[in-house]
């Protein structure tokens, strides 16, 4: 019988579980949300000739 | 009954923690003004930032403080239990143990500082890396204990913030980021003096080498007076930067007028009057201080909110 009943004990550490999920939930968010505007706002194709210097190159290239 | 009860009322087991009781680790009242400083020095910086990118590094910028809000409960732990203002902290009272802060003050450190260099730049997250040892080694472990002119040292790590959200936006340091440090790391002494002057039992009985303590009260009300004196400077001075602007200059021209006659009236009488009254000055000027940076770094941010409308600044 004392199994089943509900103890404050039990309530403590299912709004430490709630919290501890949320605050995961949120952490994912964010990461995901922070994750879309970096590829958004930076001009990814730009970033990689800059950083190959691929960019130089075709350009020199050309001339 | 259970075993847990038996143990529970034993007194050998500590009250199973909450949520909140872990949240309370992070110091939330020390966390809302990082956040709100923080905040400021993102804003009024000259460059703008996604609003998901600034919303997430003012956020970790808040862990990275609340981090080491942890890793302080957990290594003034033995005097948090001794003095009556930390005396309900989460690991004084019982319900979280002294390991537990240390692997939540430690993780959310690494986690905050690795997360904020990701979303904004390396200079923020140093910058925060910085804070949090400055605040838990130099401050904490080293300085509170050992010397009176622990506030005064330790203030610099409650003045990084609105330096760090500068540095989110602009990847750098500048004359106004500095000077937003400087009117935090100057308005520190005063404020904690003030709170020392009517807090005194405190201090004391926990062996915190305090300027009250150490050097006595008259001491203490002439280092108030002197250091508010050479606030005010610092908080026009960042007046006439790119950050100011006429609200700001009005703001800080009152306030400081306000805080000096505060500090002169502290300094001018003795502790019989002070008695006399419970601390009716000291009391009013620790208000007046909560007030005062508020309302600073307030007239910043509507500077810089009027920015945008062509108004705002010089």
């Amino acid at each position: 019988m004392a199994i089943g009943r509900e103890h404050e004990l039990h309530k403590r550490r299912m709004g430490r579980n709630m919290g501890v999920g949320l605050a995961l939930a949120g952490f994912v968010a964010i990461v995901f949300g922070l994750t879309v505007v970096k590829v958004k706002v930076i001009d990814v194709p730009s970033a990689y000739e800059q950083n190959t210097g691929l960019g130089a190159a075709t350009s020199g290239a050309s001339e | 009954m259970s075993d847990t009860s038996i143990n529970m009322q034993a007194g050998s087991d500590p009250v199973e923690a909450g949520f909140g009781d872990y949240f309370a680790l992070l110091k939330p009242r020390v966390m809302s003004l990082v956040v709100f400083t923080a905040f400021v020095g993102l804003l009024v910086a000259p460059v703008s930032v996604h609003p998901m990118v600034g919303f997430a590094s003012i956020l970790f910028i808040a862990i990275g403080g609340g981090a080491s809000g942890a890793l302080n409960m957990w290594w003034d732990a033995d005097i948090d239990r001794v003095m009556k203002r930390t005396q309900s902290r989460p690991i004084p009272s019982g319900k979280v143990t002294e390991g537990d802060a240390f692997a939540i003050g430690i993780t959310l450190s690494a986690m905050s500082v690795v997360m904020l260099a990701l979303a904004s730049n390396i200079v923020a997250g140093a910058l925060l890396a910085f804070t949090i040892f400055f605040y838990v080694v130099i401050y904490t472990m080293w300085l509170k204990r050992w010397t009176p002119q622990n506030i005064v040292i330790g203030g610099a790590a409650g003045a990084f913030p609105p330096m760090i959200g500068w540095a989110v936006a602009t990847g750098g340091v500048s004359i106004e980021s500095v000077l937003m440090f400087a009117i935090t790391f100057m308005w520190t002494p005063p404020h904690f003096w003030a709170l020392a002057l009517f807090m005194k039992g405190d201090y004391s009985k926990a062996g915190v080498p305090m300027l009250t303590v150490t050097h006595g009260r008259k001491v203490t009300r002439t280092h108030i007076l002197v250091y508010t004196l050479l606030l005010a400077p610092v908080a026009l001075g960042a007046g006439f930067t790119s950050i100011g602007g006429p609200i700001y200059m009005a703001t800080a021209i009152v306030l400081n007028l306000l805080f000096i006659k505060g500090a002169y009236g502290i300094w001018r009488r003795d502790e019989t009057a002070a008695e006399a009254d419970q601390y009716r000055v000291e009391k009013a000027f620790f208000k007046l201080s909560l007030l005062y940076l508020f309302l600073h770094f307030g007239a910043l941010l509507v500077e810089g909110a009027l920015k945008p409308f062509g108004l705002g600044g010089w």
